[in-house]
């Protein structure tokens, strides 16, 4: 009885501050297993981005990561381009760091150029799909203010539920996330506007068990207001790869390694 | 010409057929395209084939390439088959075609092959690589301001940093402007087409050209040094008789540079500079009006987002002409003078919309020393992932129509461009 009435006490007095330490908790390990699995990862990523009256266009490209250090760290990405025609053999280099603006290059080949391309809008989509740069790479969790609103079951699942509302300036007003209990990977998100709106919803339409990582390999953004939605399938998605580091250099932006983009 | 295109045709197809039994990857793209190129002014130059018209082509790209399967050998090879309306004329234009082998440290290339270096946008330092400005001027899409180099590529890459080196045998110019396409500023207009040659550095082993640049990362910056050996890429007219000039040969004099770049992140935004030192040896005292005399060229460039898909890019480049006193005493009287400071900023705006099937641009070039510029407006439009238009416009203008941009101002043009690619 003692104990009861100590939780519950407990429980009333708990500052609001040990809630957002939950929810920062639980947000910190969702990044790391949606975004910094394994050492390295390559995948080949298919985008179908579907217009309102059905319109489809396609984007494939392999996709490599590599961490530098602990989740929520450092990371280097590495896209190649197959489709569509017009951006075939193009290969996008990125640098990420958490606290400040990535560093971005591009190559393009018919110029046999490569360039360093601005990256300070994290909001802008990217390849013209409705996920942005930020929700591809990831957001700096000291970004948002975070806070654990319930618990409950989602798709069959046991679900935190975080709602997570930017400190400075950001594409949404207010985002909130379902994160399976179990794997820690979000399973719903949506993301409502300045005016409170309702914007765009993420799911987790498939979850996979690839070499001991619980991993999304399809998803789906959907624009509530335009019916614009981009749905992505991860295929031959490895783990612990052994990328090497010089992969993310000019030369092989030029000229990538056949064996890693295939 | 026929029979070139179905020996290509067939050899593509035989080799598209054939890779997966030799165990290599054998792939082959292209687009086809059509280009209308008017002038809008309502003038006409005097010896025009094409009236009102700078373009009106169809062209099929072949894009054929082939590697094995570790990727260590490939090859690659595209080419335009395309029809000039204009002179009612089919050509074949071979843009690039190479070997290449890459290995841990080392890579080489040999061939026709698209070399661009530097940080400028539209602007070229230490590229000192052929350029087609009658295929910019004249609203192509701008893969073809790029001229291939008949050349062997070596790449060095040591850990500490990378290395390319660039052996050119044979001398490519630049493609410029014509007068029967566009009106073009003359300097010596009593001189009769018969009298006016061009004449290219011999094909000899000492005139071999060679251009070096060594690159690494230093504090988050990209660095690179440049150093070249060749010639001038635009040709100096030579005339018979500075006073009395009855031929011109428009030659191409040597040319050694000697330069650096550095890019990064910074301030929101990515910083460019660059510089060379552009020595020429054949007149250095500045003292032969024909030859250019030694400069310094530099850029500096900001670029950065300006909201949601939009970005802003301003470049401000300068060149200084070191003997510019000698270079006017050189002059006969009446002939146009080049500024000692030339200098040039350019404006670049991108905003992509639509899901980047739409979008529009704004490039220009604006010289508040020689009060010239030139303007290029685009809008560019995806109906599908394969076919794309751009409508677009090139319009010059300047206080005196002997000036870089200036001159063209009697050849504002529209261009349509409708591709469909494989």
């Amino acid at each position: 009885m003692m104990r009861y009435l100590l939780s519950t006490i407990l429980v009333v007095f708990l500052p609001a501050s040990v809630l957002a330490a939950d929810a920062v908790d639980i947000m910190r390990k969702s990044q790391a297993v949606f975004l910094y699995p394994g050492g390295d990862f390559r995948a080949r990523v298919s985008m179908k981005l579907v217009s309102k009256g059905g319109g489809e266009r396609v984007r494939e490209l392999s996709m490599i990561r590599k961490n530098d250090g602990e989740p929520g760290g450092n990371q280097k990405y590495f896209l190649y381009f197959f489709k569509p025609s017009d951006v075939r053999d193009m290969a996008f280099m990125v640098y990420k760091y958490p606290a400040k603006d990535d560093d971005r290059w591009l190559f393009v080949p018919s110029l046999n150029l490569v360039q360093r391309i601005v990256a300070s809008d994290r909001r802008s989509s990217f390849v013209g799909s409705d996920f942005t740069y930020e929700d591809i790479s990831g957001r700096d969790i000291e970004a948002d203010e975070h806070k654990l609103v319930k618990e409950e079951a989602c798709d069959g699942r046991g679900c935190s539920v975080i709602e997570s509302v930017p400190k400075g300036g950001a594409e949404y007003s207010k985002k909130v996330s379902w994160i399976d209990q179990a794997s820690f990977l979000p399973v719903k998100e949506e993301y409502y506007d300045v005016q409170g709106g309702l914007s765009r919803t993420f799911t987790a339409d498939e979850i996979s068990d690839v070499q001991g990582h619980p991993t999304v390999t399809k998803r789906t953004m959907k624009n509530v207001k335009s019916g614009h939605r981009t749905e992505v399938v991860f295929s031959d998605v490895k783990y612990d790869v052994g990328v090497a580091d010089d992969l993310f250099s000019e030369r092989h932006l030029r000229s990538p390694p056949k064996e890693l983009i295939q | 010409m026929k029979a070139v295109c179905l020996a290509t045709f067939l050899l593509a197809t035989a080799l598209l057929n054939s890779g997966a039994a030799f165990g290599a990857d054998v792939s082959l793209h292209g687009f086809a395209q059509g280009q209308f190129t008017p002038r809008v002014t309502g003038k006409t130059p005097p010896n025009a084939e094409g009236g009102d018209f700078i373009l009106g082509e169809e062209r099929l790209r072949l894009n054929l390439d082939a590697s094995n399967e570790s990727g260590s050998a490939r090859m690659n090879a595209k080419a335009d088959f395309f029809h000039d309306a204009i002179a009612n004329t089919a050509n074949v234009d071979l843009r690039e075609a190479y070997g290449e082998y890459n290995s841990k440290y080392v890579d080489f290339r040999a061939g026709r092959q698209v070399i661009t270096w530097g940080v400028g946008d539209l602007l070229f330092i230490n590229d000192v690589f052929p350029k087609d400005w009658f295929s910019f001027f004249a609203g192509r899409p701008l893969e073809y301001l790029k001229i291939g180099s008949d050349a062997i590529k070596i790449g060095l890459y040591p850990k500490i940093f990378s290395a390319e080196l660039i052996v050119t045998p044979l001398f490519r110019a630049d493609n410029l402007p014509t007068s029967n396409r566009f009106f073009v500023f003359d300097p010596f207009p009593q001189v009769p087409a018969a009298g006016q040659q061009t004449q290219l550095p011999a094909k000899s082993l000492k005139n071999m050209e060679v251009a070096l640049r060594i690159q690494r990362e230093i504090a988050g910056f990209d660095a690179a040094l440049y150093f070249s050996r060749g010639f001038w890429l635009t040709p100096s007219p030579m005339p018979d008789n500075v006073a009395a000039p009855t031929s011109v040969t428009y030659a191409y004099p040597r040319l050694y540079t000697f330069g650096a770049s550095i890019q990064g992140s910074g301030l929101g935004g990515v910083f460019s500079a660059e510089a060379g030192y552009f020595d020429s040896p054949g007149d250095r005292s500045g003292t032969n009006m024909s030859i250019p005399n030694p400069q310094m060229r530099s850029l500096a460039g900001y670029k950065r987002p300006l909201w949601k898909e939009a970005t802003l890019g301003l470049q401000y480049y300068s060149e200084y002409m070191f003997r510019h006193l000698s270079y006017k005493g050189s002059l006969p009287a009446g002939f146009p003078v080049r500024d000692r400071f030339y200098q040039l900023a350019t404006l670049r705006f991108t905003q992509l919309l639509a899901h980047d099937t739409l979008k529009l641009s704004l490039f220009g070039f604006f010289s508040p020393s020689e009060i010239d510029y030139m303007i290029i407006p685009e809008i560019q439009y995806h109906f599908t992932d394969e076919l794309w238009a751009a409508l677009g416009a090139n319009v010059f203008g300047g206080r005196n129509g002997d000036t870089f941009f200036g001159q063209y101002s009697k050849n504002d043009n529209v261009y349509l461009v409708l591709r469909y690619e494989f």
